[in-house]
This record gives structure tokens, C-alpha cells and sequence, in this order.
């Protein structure tokens, strides 16, 4: 992990201008993703990992505001104007969202839109275009790729509606591909079936990824460093070995626990109890101590622990990193 | 959440709403002058002055006078009640009849459904003054059938709406949990139906409104409305359109009291769609036509 | 997409069928006896007797109506209860006039509201986006002969740039006839640009918060061609149709305004028969226009299908 992270953010906080006020959706996030390697942000949803993303490339809404640095290949994309980083984001990284079934445009055939960003940021002609479009749909697993090339994507099922977006994604030949929960709104062979193409293409192609989802299931099978978020910070952040044979936040261990695993009934899943906090009304303390198992001292509501070393880059944010004594899950 | 919370909700965030707080008082103040339009107005209607002809506004006649020395402010004022009148009594009208269909269709579907349906599709497929004109023209001008006539003319919207709101509450958990237990017909739509569609239908009654004084205004424009010597604002517009190019106060404030008026409902009625029910188009279907 | 037009065109034909039965008994509703009604100080037997047997309302009501529907299918309407000339003669005279106003209006209002809707909804919340829906809010609620007046008074009163009514033939004079179309078309046009507007705002509102203008930025694309290429594109579809509609009711003649400007289209011929209480003539001129609303509105279903590929495959 030596060579320069594909995107790196430092202390990435943003705040979104509400009806009800500020809401800091981010506060104050380090994560970064070498070439080649998967980092997975894992949390709940309104934890901050999509938020996340999308503010370090330039996505996030017009009523957000965004600090911290952002360096993709190297360059400062927070020093940059918006045209250049929207250039940046489009020729280095790939996006992959959630639902396939709106993230693409239901007029435009699906080889125009697999690649408009080619034609954009690698110049290709239209014809260039259309030749590509089909060596992608063949690339994404995609049958008679040269016929379909010209449907919309309401012809395509789900999972080959997905497909579609990965290989829309890979049109410029990314450095960075950023997967944003792609299996949720599919079943469950063929969220298998997508995990298994992205991952065959990450290595073949030698693409980063950053994968963001609710599941540690998934974690497990494609990710080399994980980081928990909750609350709108990273709670935990290690090696996926390390992190899943030793978690060391409190949320981490009730997130694994309540990972549906093979011999067990969903019914004895121990769900976790309360919902997270709001981001208009973020705690001073630590952000998961309303719902925590652990509940330690008045230090924990109010104040905020530190990120601290448990491992080789294995840091955790809580008072209490090991697990209590005989309690084990 | 309960309709009837959901109105009261409406209501108080109707108060934080500026366009919709004055369209409140515009419609307030209407009323009033409806009701004592008489005896607020300087002058009788129909006094005529053939010394005061064409006169501009003045001290003594604020909104000048006609082309038979008339009080215009006063035929403005007495006016008022009639556009109300017609309004009111006609959307009352659609809303009644067009529920009723709609209600009756959504709850029992089928063929009976598709019968009063494809009527209400008949009835829309005339441009909406167009078909208010031919009925008015066959039944005789005057208050009456123009309010019939507008009534007719609105009465498919309110079929649609009831229709689709008896549609989607029909197939939620707790109607058909009561048809199971065996309840009435009449009791699941008293109690489960009817409170669920009061929202599009408020809404729809308060844009209609709007819509229905602009009709009556044009019919009575075409001298197909409230009949002479009675005063309405359209027939005042149409007498004073020959003459507007030396008297202008002909022409400007009867109109400006149509458009006041209309203003003021669509302003409350918009307010109250924003509260009761975002998802409510009605704009593009209710005015098709400016015919 | 075939059965779905097949299935359209049964539906239209069922409705149409419906409007000649409500067009049929407007003549039944007429108080008392509408052939004398309508001669009435004219009144001679040997007229009157000629005309009831043509309008053949001696005949049973069933009999009458069918073979109303009959003649309607082979176009003919009847004939004026006033000067006995064809029904169908005397509307299909006065189409070209409502047809170039409508047309005009329709195209000042797409001119106004298209770049008006679009930028309220790209600028959502700019003074621009206030400004115009406050003029979509004066649109609808102002009544359109008000409007006429008002504009009588100051382009044909005060500036004298324009004629205050009347009608040139577009074919005769094409000058004369834009100075006459001006005034009853930017009136018409203004009610119908508010409404055009407020829709074309909420439509591109709504596509642009859609998840794939979100994709098309991540693409890097050019915001010009996020608007142009994924938001106008989707968001026209439904603003087309509308504007057909609009177009559809327009052609029913523009009643008020085209009394007020003396324009001799459908809705003038609608109010002239209605004043001379000549009910076939009235007859006709509805049923012609509830046809013509029929048809567009089966254009726009199908050109919506062409539009929309969702719709067009099945």
C-alpha cells in the first residue's frame, strides 16, 4: 500500500442546508483507496457513506457545503474549478447506483448512454461510440450485445439492466469504480452474479473500487479494507480480516451479529435496538452510545472518543475497543 | 393519521402561507359584499343619469359611470353576488353529482363502472364553455341554467377524482378488512371512504371555483348569463367593450373584479393542493380550454 | 403499439357515438317547439312545414336519431333553420379562421413558456422561478376578454399600432391578416403560455431530481447537455401532449375572443347561431368541434406512444 491511493479524502465534512436547518451529513471523514484494491464503507443508511462519495467527486446537492481535501490521481480536486473536476470525474471514475432501474435515462438507447461519457472525455465519434458500446456489453456479459445495443433500457431485466450501468461505468476505462449499494434493489442470484462480474473486472482491468453498502455479507467476499461508518463518521476502519475476526467498536460487533449467516434462523438475529441519530441533531459524545450494547460512562455521551490504534491499521472510534469479557456475541 | 387532523394540519399551515392569506381576505371581503353588495353600493343600479353619462371616475362615482349614466362601482358591488351565487351553486351541483357517479363507479366497478365512466368521457370531450353555451342556448339564458349548465360542465372532473381516490382507498387493508366483517355498503363508505377522499375533493371544489366564476363570467359576456337589468360583471365588460376605447373604467374594473375573484380562489385553492395533496394535478385537466 | 391504437380508436368511436347522442338531444331539450322557436316572428307554414320534415323531427325520436347519426357519417349536418344552406358548408367555412388563430396563439405560447418553464425549473427558486409563477398565476386566473379589452385599449386606443377586430383572410392579404391575429392570439396565447408554463416548470422539476440526470453527471458531462440531452428530452414528452390538448381545445373556437375581436371562426358561429337560435347550425358547429377534440386527443395518445419508448413497445 505504498503507491499513490487512486482518491484519498481528509477530514471531508458536509453539511446539507435543510427546511430545518443545517444537517452535517459528513463530519470530518479520512478514507483513501489504492489502485487496484477495494475499500468498502459500510453503515446504514443516513450514516454518510454515500454522502461521502458524492461530495468528494463533485456530486453532492447544490445546498450542500463541502470541506476537507480531495485528492484523485494525485490531483487536489477541492483547489480545482468545477469544470476541470467534472472533466476529472468523468474520464477517471465510474459510478454504479443503486437501482439500475432509475439510474438510467428511459428514452436513450442503452449504447448511447453506455458511452456519451467516451465521446465526451476520449473524443470518440459517434460510429467509435457505437462499436464500443457493443465490445462493453459484451465485456459486462451482456448476449447478442450487437442487437441490443439499441434497445432502451425498459427491454433489459434487472440484473441485465445493471450490467448495463457497469459497463457504462467502465466506458472510459476508469482508474476508480464506485459501486453504491449495485446489488440492493436486485435478487438474490443475481446480486451474486454482479458481485462476481465486478470483482472479475476489478482484476482483469486492475480498477479500484469503492463499495459502498449496508451488507457485510458482501464485504467479506470483495472488499481488502473496510471502514463502519455511523453517524457521519468512520467508527471503525481496517483490513477486512482483521476487522471481521476482531471488531472493535461496539456497532461493528452488532453489525456482524446481525449478519444473516448459513444454520442460523433469521428470526434469532439480534437486531440492533433505536434508530441512528438525526444529522440535524447530532450528540456531542459518541453517536451510537444512545443504542449501545456496552453503555459505558458519562464520557461516551459527552464526549467524542478518538480514533485509536487496535491493530495494524486497525483504528476504532469508542472508549471500549475490546469486547466485554463474556460476552461474545 | 386521521382526515380530520390532516385538515386541521392543513388549515394552520394554510396561516404561514402569504398568497394564500390574502386570497383568504379577498374571499372574506367577497362574501361580505355578496351578502351587502345593496347596501354598500353609493347608488342604485339602475339609476340611470343621462347628464352623467361616460363620466371618469371621480369623487362621486369612484369607478366613473356608464354609457347610461350609471353607477359603475355600485354594479360592480351588487354584481358580486351573483358571480358568488353561481358559483358556488353550481360547483355545488358537479361536486354533488359528480362524487355521486364517481363514488358509486369506484365503489361498484364493473359494468356500472364502465357505463357512467365512458358517459363522464362523452361529457369531456367538449370544450367546457362550448358545451356550457349549447346547453344555456337550448334551456333559455338566465341564472339558472347557467348554473345547471356549469354544474354539467364540471361534474366530470369530480367523477374522475372521487373515482380514482374510491379506487386506491378500495383495495387498502382496513376497507376490505370491513367488507369481510360484513359492513354495509353505505357504512364502509361513510366511515372508511368518504373521509379518505375529502382531500382531492376539497382541493378540486376550491380550484373549481375559480374556474366556474370565469365561466359564468364569459357566459354572461355572450349575454347568456343573469339577464338584464340585473348587473354581472361579464355582461358589464361586454356593453362597455364598444365604448372601451373612450372610457376605459368600462372595461377595466368589472373585469378587474372577475380576475380578483378568481385570483383569490386559485391562490387558496393552490395553497390547500400544497397541503392536502401534493400529487393532485387538476391544472391542465380543469381548464382544458379557455374556450 | 398496434392493439394499443386499435384499443384508443374502439375507445374514441364509443365516445363519439355518446356525442352525437348528446348533440341529438340539445334539440330535444329545446323548450316548446324549436322549428317555430327559431323562425319565430319569420314564422310562414309552408317554411316551417319544409323545415321540420328536412330536419325530419316528425319521425320518431329512435328513427330520428339514427338516421341523424346516419347522415352525420356521410356529412351532412342538416341544414339552417335560417338561410337552408348545408350545416356542414357553413362550419367547414369558418375552420381556416379559428385555425390560423389557434395555431398562432398556440405558437406565442409555446414561445413564451418553454423558455420560461424551463429556466424557473433550472434557476428553482431564482427571482426568474418567482417571476414566473407569478405570471402563471395571472395567467390562469385572468379572465381572456378582460385581457382583450385591456389590449384593445392600449395597442388599438392609446398606441393605435393594431386594428381593434376584424378578420383578413391569411391567403388575401398576409400583412393584413398578422395585424387582425395579433391582439386575439397574444390573448389567447398568454392564458394558454401560464398554463404551458407552470407545467413545463413541475416537468423538468421533476426529471431533474430523477436518478439518471444524477448518472449523466457523474458522466462529466457538459451541463448543456445534461439539461438539453437528459432532462428537456424526457421532460417534453408530457409538455408535447399538453400543448396538443391545448391546440385541441383552441380549435373548439375560442368563443369570447373571437366575439370580442369579430373573428369569424367557429365560436363567433357558435354565439351568431345561438343568437338566432339556429339549432342545427349550433348542432353542427358542436359536434364538429367535439369530433376535432376526439381526434387530437387520439393524435396525442399515439404521438405520445412515438415519443415515449416505454409506451411504444407495448
Amino acid at each position: 500500500m505504498t503507491a499513490e491511493p487512486v482518491l484519498a479524502v481528509e477530514d471531508l465534512t458536509v453539511t446539507l442546508g435543510t427546511r430545518r436547518g443545517p444537517a452535517r451529513a459528513v463530519a470530518g471523514v479520512d478514507w483513501s483507496v489504492a489502485p487496484g484494491r477495494t475499500l468498502a464503507l459500510v453503515g446504514e443508511s443516513g450514516s454518510g457513506k454515500t454522502m461521502s462519495v458524492l461530495a468528494a467527486t463533485g456530486l453532492a446537492p447544490r445546498t450542500a457545503r463541502v470541506t476537507g481535501r480531495v485528492r484523485l490521481l494525485g490531483e487536489d480536486l477541492t483547489a480545482l474549478p468545477p469544470q476541470r473536476r467534472r472533466v476529472l470525474r468523468g474520464r477517471h471514475v465510474g459510478f454504479v447506483f443503486q437501482d439500475p432501474s432509475t439510474s438510467l435515462n428511459p428514452v436513450l438507447t442503452v449504447g448511447r448512454q453506455v458511452t456519451e461519457a467516451a465521446e465526451e472525455h476520449l473524443g470518440l465519434t459517434r460510429r467509435q461510440a457505437r462499436d464500443r458500446a457493443v465490445e462493453l456489453l459484451e465485456l459486462v456479459g451482456i448476449p447478442s450485445a450487437a442487437r441490443r445495443v439499441d434497445e432502451y433500457p425498459h427491454q433489459f431485466s434487472g440484473g441485465m439492466r445493471q450490467r448495463v450501468v457497469i459497463a457504462m461505468a467502465l466506458a472510459c476505462d476508469p482508474a476508480l469504480l464506485i459501486a453504491d449499494e449495485p446489488t440492493t434493489a436486485l435478487d438474490v442470484t443475481t446480486q451474486a452474479q454482479i458481485v462476481e462480474l465486478v470483482a472479475g473486472l476489478q482484476e482483469r482491468m486492475g480498477t479500484a473500487v469503492v463499495w459502498i453498502t449496508h451488507d457485510l455479507g458482501v464485504v467479506a467476499g470483495v472488499a481488502d479494507t473496510v471502514a463502519v461508518m455511523y453517524g457521519g463518521r468512520i467508527v471503525e476502519h481496517g483490513p477486512v480480516d482483521d476487522v471481521f475476526a476482531a471488531p472493535g467498536h461496539p456497532y461493528t460487533r452488532a453489525l456482524l451479529a446481525a449478519r444473516p449467516r448459513p444454520g442460523h434462523r433469521d428470526a434469532d438475529l439480534p437486531a440492533i435496538q433505536g434508530s441512528p441519530p438525526s444529522p440535524l441533531d447530532l450528540p456531542a459524545g459518541c453517536a451510537f452510545w444512545p443504542r449501545c450494547p456496552v453503555r459505558g460512562d458519562a464520557r461516551c455521551e459527552h464526549e467524542l472518543p478518538p480514533l485509536t490504534e487496535v491493530g495494524p491499521a486497525h483504528r476504532v472510534r469508542t472508549f471500549y475497543p475490546s469486547p466485554p469479557t463474556g460476552e461474545d456475541r | 393519521m386521521s382526515a380530520d387532523s390532516r385538515t386541521r394540519r392543513a388549515l394552520s399551515a394554510l396561516r404561514h402561507d402569504p398568497p394564500a392569506v390574502a386570497g383568504a381576505a379577498v374571499l372574506l371581503l367577497l362574501v361580505v359584499v355578496g351578502v351587502a353588495g345593496q347596501w354598500l353600493a353609493p347608488a342604485g343600479v339602475n339609476d340611470v343619469d343621462v347628464d352623467q353619462m361616460l363620466h371618469p371616475p371621480s369623487w362621486a362615482h369612484p369607478f366613473g359611470t356608464d354609457e347610461l349614466g350609471r353607477d359603475v362601482l355600485s354594479r360592480v358591488l351588487v354584481a358580486a353576488r351573483v358571480s358568488l351565487q353561481v358559483g358556488v351553486v353550481s360547483v355545488g351541483i358537479a361536486l354533488l353529482v359528480g362524487a355521486t357517479i364517481g363514488l358509486i363507479a369506484g365503489y361498484y366497478q364493473g359494468w356500472v363502472d364502465n357505463v357512467l365512466m365512458r358517459g363522464m368521457d362523452v361529457l369531456f370531450a367538449f370544450p367546457v364553455l362550448l358545451l356550457a353555451v349549447a346547453i344555456v342556448a337550448v334551456l333559455g339564458p338566465g341564472l339558472l341554467t347557467a348554473m345547471i349548465a356549469i354544474g354539467v360542465v364540471y361534474t366530470p372532473i369530480f367523477a374522475r377524482v372521487t373515482r380514482a381516490g374510491v379506487l386506491s382507498v378500495r383495495e387498502q387493508v382496513f376497507v376490505r378488512a370491513a367488507v369481510s366483517i360484513g359492513a354495509s355498503d353505505l357504512r364502509i363508505i361513510r366511515r372508511h371512504v368518504l373521509p379518505n377522499i375529502a382531500a382531492p375533493l376539497i382541493v378540486q371544489t376550491s380550484l373549481s371555483l375559480a374556474f366556474a366564476i370565469l365561466s359564468e363570467a364569459a357566459l354572461s359576456f355572450l349575454g347568456l348569463g343573469v339577464q338584464p337589468p340585473a348587473p354581472a360583471w361579464g355582461r358589464m365588460l361586454f356593453d362597455g367593450r364598444g365604448f372601451v376605447t373612450e372610457a376605459w373604467w368600462l372595461g377595466f374594473f368589472p373585469g378587474a373584479a372577475i380576475f380578483l375573484t378568481v385570483l383569490a380562489f386559485n391562490l387558496v385553492g393552490d395553497a390547500l393542493r400544497d397541503v392536502l395533496d401534493p400529487r393532485q394535478l387538476t391544472l391542465g385537466e380543469a381548464r382544458r380550454s379557455t374556450a | 403499439m398496434s392493439r394499443f391504437i386499435l384499443r384508443r380508436l374502439l375507445q374514441s368511436a364509443v365516445v363519439l357515438l355518446g356525442v352525437t347522442l348528446v348533440v341529438f338531444l340539445l334539440l330535444q331539450l329545446v323548450p316548446g317547439d324549436p322549428v317555430r322557436v327559431a323562425l319565430g316572428t319569420r314564422f310562414d307554414p309552408q317554411t316551417y312545414e319544409a323545415l321540420r320534415s328536412r330536419a325530419g323531427l316528425d319521425r320518431p325520436l329512435l328513427t330520428q336519431y339514427l338516421s341523424y347519426v346516419g347522415n352525420a357519417l356521410t356529412g351532412d349536418l342538416g341544414v339552417s333553420f335560417r338561410s337552408g344552406q348545408p350545416v356542414t358548408t357553413i362550419v367547414l367555412e369558418r375552420l381556416p379562421a379559428t385555425l390560423s388563430l389557434a395555431l398562432t396563439a398556440v405558437l406565442i405560447a409555446v414561445l413564451i413558456a418553454l423558455p420560461l418553464g424551463v429556466l424557473a425549473a433550472v434557476r428553482n427558486g431564482s427571482a426568474l422561478d418567482h417571476a414566473a409563477r407569478v405570471f402563471s398565476q395571472f395567467g390562469v386566473s385572468v379572465p381572456d376578454f378582460w385581457m382583450g379589452i385591456m389590449g384593445i385599449l392600449l395597442f388599438a386606443g392609446v398606441l393605435g399600432w393594431l386594428p381593434p377586430s376584424g378578420y383578413v383572410a391569411l391567403t388575401d392579404d398576409p400583412a393584413g391578416w398578422l395585424s387582425h391575429v395579433l391582439l386575439p392570439a397574444a390573448t389567447i396565447g398568454l392564458v394558454t403560455a401560464s398554463i404551458l408554463t407552470r407545467f413545463i416548470r413541475s416537468s423538468v422539476l421533476e426529471v431533474l431530481s430523477a436518478d439518471h440526470v444524477r448518472t449523466a453527471e457523474a458522466k462529466g458531462l457538459r451541463g448543456r447537455v445534461v439539461v438539453l440531452r437528459h432532462v428537456l428530452r424526457n421532460a417534453l414528452i408530457p409538455v408535447v401532449t399538453v400543448v396538443a390538448v391545448q391546440l385541441a381545445s383552441l380549435l373548439g373556437g375560442v368563443i369570447v375572443v373571437e366575439v370580442l375581436f369579430a373573428w369569424p371562426g367557429i365560436g363567433r358561429l357558435t354565439y351568431d347561431a345561438v343568437q338566432a337560435r339556429d339549432y342545427p347550425v349550433l348542432q353542427g358547429a358542436v359536434l364538429l368541434v367535439a369530433a376535432l377534440f376526439l381526434v387530437m386527443n387520439l393524435l396525442v395518445d399515439i404521438l405520445y406512444a412515438r415519443l415515449d419508448p416505454r409506451i411504444r413497445v407495448r
